[in-house]
């Protein structure tokens, strides 16, 4: 043996014929924890420097400098990195959570104060933004409708304009839409609200309605469209490019048409991730305010129809019930926005079983 | 009801890049026929243009004639997917369709060509499950997902979707390139006995394989790179193997090229 074995920095290329390394003991990290908690309290609590925040964040930093310098002593410079970089990647993860944990955490608390049978059920009808009670059962049946509405149009056009540009388009066309949905994606949900407001609802509906403008659910649900489309073009493209090759041909070389080989191979495969990018898209059109404020206009009375009359939603019934000054509202918005929550949730939940339910068990 | 295959002049261009050149050969039917060559050479090319299966590639497109049983399916008026029917295809990798069953992968050709009764189909995965040496294997778990089976035994389930739409000509692309010694065998085993019933053209860079199985050989080769393949020599297999006509098939088969 004539190579030079480095002490200091074991293995960290073939040095040598030495394959095992010093390990820190699995302690290690909890006593570096503790043993940074403590000195930051010392460090800031003690000197009166500022509080519990403080410490938090002076301990985290104590303890990244710690557990490193620790494992650089003991394991090596490269084991010591990877404990930095560890801590580092799993504090990245408890910042991203933080703010989730605490929306949802107001959310709950603050939604819970209202959310019981006579906000479900009831409208706010006769009921001014000062009194009690008052509920969001037209709000949730206008967001259903309309967001359903927007899902059964862009659904299917959206899926098949993707499959168009994947598996039919070649050349200008297919590059041309590909860029307008591009173009589209970048709409704010206010434009395609004055879009469907000047073109569905002062020119269109008029003709039909004795000239006067037609407010209602179903313009609603065209202005999510517009705001929904791009995005279930965009990810079932995606998912579509996704599926091999070799499985298109595999079916063609089985005489299956080519109709058929997407629709019974390439579908199904990309199935759960065009599930996926359409709940997204749903998610995001339930959500939207502008659009409804604009062409819907708002109902404080349950209205059943989409096609006849103005329609609220639950997003617009945030949005009036957020900003009027009175004791009573503030609570009516939190539990429509928790209902929003979950009506959206359990969707997404559904749509995901449903999509894995034609999986096979494995 | 197996298949004669002429080509006449069959050319493949992938966009300006000419990848064979003007191959002309018969393929008579029941017979194996191996086609060996260098790396890129244009065999799958080939292979690929007898069931008009290289046109699915942008900017790929074929000249000549390719006839089967006298019918050019390069004819304008040729239904594309009457061809692919006649003609079944094994992939170099094994492809199953992911999102099916062993057994809706085994009946796919014959359900999505519109065959509905449950017992015809039934007979239809046993009979291409034991053609393809898989019956024993897997018939207790038909109803689990093709994927999950092994390299060879995904390679033979394709080659039991393929022959459970009985085509009349049998394509297969190196099948054995990524199996084991037995598996191998097996569907060698497997091509002697389809010979019965099928054309059978299959690539091949194992030349012991190509002499075991095959009772023609052709071998392509390229002048060099950015040429186009051509069809060097076409013989019988023990004439290819003991005393080819072509220096260049020599040098090949011995090892001293390519
Ligand atoms: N999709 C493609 N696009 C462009 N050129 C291609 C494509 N596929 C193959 N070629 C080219 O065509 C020529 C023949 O390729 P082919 O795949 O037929 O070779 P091969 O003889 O099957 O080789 P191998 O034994 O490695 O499988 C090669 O020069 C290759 O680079
Ligand atoms: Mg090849």
């Amino acid at each position: 043996m004539t190579a030079q074995v480095d002490t200091e920095r074991p293995v960290v290329i073939a040095s040598g014929d030495q394959l095992k390394a010093k390990r820190l003991p699995t302690w290690a990290p909890v006593a570096v924890a503790a043993a940074a908690i403590v000195l930051a309290a010392g460090l800031v609590m003690g000197t009166g420097w500022g509080g519990p925040v403080l410490t938090g964040v002076v301990a985290a930093v104590l303890f990244i400098v710690g557990l490193g310098v620790a494992g650089g002593v003991v394991e090596g410079r490269r084991a010591g990195s990877n404990r930095v970089a560890t801590t580092l990647i799993y504090s990245a993860f408890l910042l991203a959570l933080a703010p989730l944990l605490s929306v949802a955490f107001v959310l709950v608390t603050k939604g819970f104060e209202r959310l019981d049978g006579n906000f479900l059920g009831t409208s706010m009808k006769n009921i001014s933004a000062f009194d009690a009670n008052g509920g969001a059962y037209h709000a949730i049946i206008g967001t259903l409708e309309q967001a359903g509405i927007a899902t059964l149009i862009t659904v299917p056009l959206g899926i098949a304009g993707a499959i168009y540009i994947v598996e039919y388009g070649r050349g200008f066309l297919a590059n041309a839409i590909r860029f307008f949905v591009d173009v589209m994606t970048g709409i704010p949900s206010i434009v395609a609200g004055l879009f469907i407001l000047s073109f569905w609802v002062f020119v269109v509906t008029p003709i039909f309605n004795d000239g006067r403008p037609g407010y209602s659910g179903f313009a609603a649900a065209l202005a999510l469209s517009v705001l929904m489309l791009p995005t279930v073009v965009r990810s079932t493209e995606e998912m579509l490019r996704l599926v091999p090759g070799a499985l298109r041909e595999g079916a063609y070389a089985l005489g299956i048409p080519k109709w058929k080989t997407i629709m019974k191979i390439v579908l199904p495969t990309a199935g759960p991730g065009i599930v996926t990018g359409c709940m997204l898209a749903v998610a995001r059109a339930a959500g939207e305010t502008a659009p409804v404020l604009l062409v819907a206009g708002g109902n404080p009375a349950i209205n059943f129809s989409p096609f006849s009359d103005n329609q609220s939603s639950l997003s617009l019934y945030v949005f009036e019930q957020a900003g009027v000054a009175s004791q009573y509202a503030p609570a009516r918005a939190w539990a429509a926005a928790l209902t929003l929550v979950v009506i959206v949730l359990t969707l997404t939940v559904l749509a995901k079983l449903l999509a894995r339910r034609n999986k096979l068990a494995r | 009801m197996a298949k004669r295959i002429e080509a006449h002049g069959v050319t493949a261009f992938y966009s300006s890049f000419k990848a064979i050149d003007s191959i002309n050969m018969t393929i008579e039917p029941k017979s194996v026929t191996a086609l060996i060559g260098p790396s890129g050479c244009g065999k799958s090319t080939f292979l690929r243009s007898i069931n008009r299966m290289h046109e699915v590639l942008p900017g790929a497109r074929n000249e000549g004639k390719l006839l089967i049983d006298g019918q050019n399916v390069y004819d304008n008026d040729v239904d594309v997917t009457a061809v692919r029917r006649m003609i079944g295809m094994v992939f170099q990798r094994p492809n199953p369709f992911p999102t099916m069953s062993i057994y809706d992968n085994v009946i796919s050709g014959l359900r999505l060509n519109g065959v509905r009764k449950k017992s015809t189909l039934d007979d239809a995965v046993e009979k291409a499950l034991r053609g393809a040496n898989l019956w024993n294997e897997v018939k207790d778990r038909l109803p689990r997902p093709g994927a999950g089976l092994s390299g060879g035994q995904q390679q033979r389930l394709c080659i039991a979707r393929a022959i459970a739409v009985e085509p009349q000509v049998l394509l297969m692309d190196e099948p054995c390139s990524a199996l084991d010694p037995i598996s191998t065998l097996k569907i060698e085993d497997l091509i002697s006995e389809l010979k019965n019933r099928f054309t059978i053209v299959i690539v091949t860079h194992n030349m012991q394989q190509a002499a075991r199985v095959s009772d023609r050989t052709g071998f392509f080769s390229i002048d060099q790179t950015g040429d186009p393949g051509r069809l060097i020599e076409y013989d019988d297999t023990s004439k290819i193997f003991t005393n080819p006509s072509e220096k260049k098939t020599e040098d090949y088969i011995t090892g001293r090229f390519g």
